[in-house]
């Protein structure tokens, strides 16, 4: 064995080789093979994760710069020719007043979904964390509205929304107050949308907090406590800063998908259409770009869209990144 | 040494294996072949079109021939998945159904659907459907439509609401409220006077359709060219029903929608402009608790007109066209025509059948046991000569002008919902 290993040049990986037959080693030194045993050693662990990364390049990687490509086409879907325009998608979509008002609505339902979703979400967990009866249940309960079906759901929301019939203006009417216009308002509109998307992420969103309190450690904690320090005070300097990392990456994953938002908007809208709304009052980017791409036609300004929204959602991440980071710290040096 | 180099071959023999199921994978989708040897064929249709009957009819005269039925609620979401999968080269069932609205968008596409004419049975032509309604699906010279129903309109009403609100309710008592648009709108004060919590119409929309459907130019003239900012009868429609809506006459439903549904169940309105194939809507929203309330009646404001009606295409990506075309010529004969008509209130568009007995004789319970094949043969006949459309007029009429009208349901200013349709549709026609 030893003889053996000492043919082979050293390099990370070489020690578990298997036993070699003894028929081979009356050929010592075959170069070729030691190539290929080189080159086994070199380039085997890459193709084992080489799925993943095959995978990516697929289905992420080439759609996003395939897009790229087609948003400086005037491209039909379906057409037969594709001039190249330049940036002229782009020059047009930042003059569309359509898309700004889709841009605005975006930001103002994702405003009013992830910032009540935030609150509600770490003081769910809180909540949660505390010694309850049947906690399990509780846990999986909250975790319930996720599992549901999303259209189900936006079929029961916009039930409950209805401006005439629904559940919601039939109870204000009982209580005295006057009806909504939950379809017309615009305001209302995204009230009703970001309730849906609110329903359906906060306890998700609760239990991957709840997963990271319960990883704070106990000593710290007990030593507060010995401190003189109340709940309120354990919560706020121990527990919150504490939990900075993985509100970091809720927050983060929640403006991805915040900034995204299609399904709701779409099936909240009664004629079914992707206008979102009669004056696109509830119209969101991606609805938006739906349209473009899907109801007009217009593969290349979709696309072009859909690059902005790209840049916008990096750009707004970024921010959210260090706000929350601001936010979470404990106001110590770091 | 053998064993090392026949890693390498099972290693290349298995990427090419896997590239082999995945190509053999996405071709597997439509029209293939089903375990058993037979020919599957794929019929795309959406809302209703009165064919769960006849499909395994045509499955039993026909033994190598498997029949799968692909049924889409909405017109929207089936145009929308046809126009997708024209341009992706792939997907799109044997037999697509085509709504008339989209039929001129799908002409600019004529090449990617087969001629009727050369792949059908040879004794089907295009003189078996009413004139305009073949020559509407004839591109230079390609015929790529065997047309299905036709909508001719005539006009729903609730009786007991016209009873309660003083209007006469009989089938002929009604004719003169619904001679004109004019007299229609006035009926509509006159009920409103008298019954203030119910409205006149379901939806501003679904009037304004019929009326401009009526015209003879709608939103583009005969040389395709857009015209709705100039077409003064399209004006004229709008500040009708405008004007009506301001009245409260519009009970604000969207067409299609959880709350329209539930509005025939509380009688929110009394008048629904009816389409022959609106029967069928009716009484599945209205539902059995509401059976004698609705009538129909052979007048229609302003003479007659069509709403809709629809048309089984081949299209090129279909693997097996000639039984396909066969299978849609079947569908589409007089006989068949007629059988869906009573099943779902489909009214045929073969000359043959509109003079078939069985249809003239077809009646209908659910509104009161009237003679509804004759009473819409009889509006058929009211239809002026087809309109010309161009190849935005669905989306005009769908998303733009139904969407505007809607806002001033809503209440934005009459004056700023006209310049949001007009600029929509000059942006939908782009």
């Amino acid at each position: 064995m030893t003889a053996d290993l000492t043919e082979v040049p050293s390099g990370r990986g070489v020690e578990p080789r298997p036993p070699v037959r003894r028929d081979t080693q009356e050929h010592p030194a075959l170069p070729w093979r030691d190539r290929l045993t080189r080159l086994d050693v070199k380039f085997t662990p890459y193709l084992f994760i080489a799925p993943f990364f095959v995978l990516f390049a697929v289905i992420g990687l080439f759609p996003l710069l395939y897009t790229g490509y087609v948003s400086l086409f005037d491209w039909e879907l379906g057409g037969d020719e594709h001039p190249f325009v330049g940036l002229e998608n782009y020059t047009a979509l930042l003059a569309d007043s359509q898309f700004w008002n889709a841009m605005f609505n975006t930001i103002s339902i994702f405003v009013l979904s992830s910032v009540p979703q935030m609150i509600t979400a770490v003081l769910l967990a809180a909540l949660l964390n505390t010694a309850l009866r049947a906690r399990t249940a509780w846990r999986m309960g909250v975790l319930l509205p996720y599992v549901a079906s999303l259209v189900a759901l936006a079929i029961i929301f916009s039930n409950l929304f209805g401006k005439q019939y629904g559940l919601i203006n039939s109870f204000l009417d009982t209580v005295g107050l006057s009806p909504v216009d939950w379809q017309g308002n615009w305001f209302a509109s995204h009230v009703a949308i970001a309730t849906m998307v609110n329903w359906r992420w906060t306890g998700y969103n609760a239990l991957i907090v709840l997963a990271a309190m319960q990883a704070i450690p106990r000593e710290v904690h007990e030593a507060a406590l010995v401190d003189g320090a109340g709940a309120v005070r354990r919560f706020f300097s121990i527990t919150l800063p504490l939990l900075r990392p993985t509100i970091i990456f809720v927050v983060i994953t929640s403006t991805i998908g915040g900034l995204q938002i299609f399904t709701e908007p779409k099936l909240f809208d009664p004629a079914g259409g992707s206008g979102g709304g009669f004056s696109h009052q509830y119209q969101t980017v991606v609805l938006y770009l739906y349209q473009a791409g899907f109801q007009d036609f217009d593969l290349g300004y979709a696309s072009a869209m859909a690059w902005i929204l790209f840049l916008v959602v990096l750009v707004i991440a970024a921010a959210n990144f260090f706000l929350t980071r601001r936010i979470a710290s404990t106001g110590e040096a770091e | 040494m053998p064993h090392r180099s026949s890693r390498w071959v099972m290693a290349l023999a298995c990427t090419t294996a896997l590239a082999a199921t995945a190509a053999c994978g996405s071709s597997g989708g439509t029209g293939g072949t089903t375990a058993d040897g037979k020919i599957e064929l794929t019929v795309a249709t959406f809302n209703e079109f009165g064919y769960e009957d006849l499909l395994p009819a045509y499955e039993a005269a026909h033994p190598n021939i498997k029949v799968v039925a692909r049924k889409t609620g909405k017109a929207d979401d089936h145009h929308q998945n046809l126009f997708t999968k024209i341009a992706a080269g792939s997907g799109l069932s044997d037999i697509e159904a085509v709504e008339e609205g989209y039929l001129p968008q799908v002409l600019s596409k004529a090449d990617k659907f087969n001629n009727l004419s050369e792949i059908g049975p040879a004794d089907v032509k295009p003189d078996r459907w009413l004139g305009w309604k073949s020559e509407s699906a004839t591109k230079n010279g390609s015929f790529i439509g065997y047309g299905t129903d036709i909508g001719p309109l005539a006009m729903c009403y609730r009786k007991d609401l016209f009873e309660a609100a003083g209007l006469p309710s009989d089938p002929e008592g009604v004719k003169a409220v619904f001679a004109t648009w004019e007299s229609y709108f006035a009926a509509g004060d006159q009920f409103k006077a008298k019954s203030a919590d119910k409205a006149w119409f379901d939806s501003a929309a679904q009037v304004f359709n019929a009326m401009i459907n009526q015209e003879k130019v709608g939103y583009y003239d005969a040389s395709d060219k857009l015209v709705v900012d100039t077409n003064p009868d399209l004006k004229a429609d709008w500040n009708q029903v405008t004007a009506a809506v301001a009245k409260g006459q519009s009970a604000k439903l969207v067409a299609f929608s959880n709350e329209w549904n539930t509005g025939f169940k509380n009688a929110a309105f009394a008048t629904k402009t009816c389409p022959s194939w609106m029967l069928g809507v009716v009484e599945k929203q209205a539902g059995p608790e509401n059976a004698g309330k609705w009538a129909v009646t052979e007048a229609f404001p302003d003479g007659g007109g069509n709403w809709g009606g629809s048309f089984l295409t081949v299209p090129k990506q279909s693997k097996h066209p000639k039984e396909a075309a066969e299978l849609a010529a079947w569908l589409t004969a007089p006989e068949q025509q007629i059988k869906a008509f009573t099943a779902k209130g489909t009214f045929p568009s073969q000359v043959e059948a509109l003079t078939s007995p069985a249809l003239l004789e077809q009646t209908s319970a659910y509104f009161g046991g009237v003679k509804t094949g004759a009473l819409f043969a009889a509006q058929a006949k009211k239809v002026p000569a087809a309109q010309p459309k161009g190849p935005a007029s669905g989306t005009i009429q769908d998303k733009v002008f139904n969407s505007a009208l809607q806002a001033v349901e809503q209440g934005t200013s009459v004056d700023d919902a006209w310049k949001q349709a007009v600029e929509g549709a000059q942006k939908a026609a782009k």
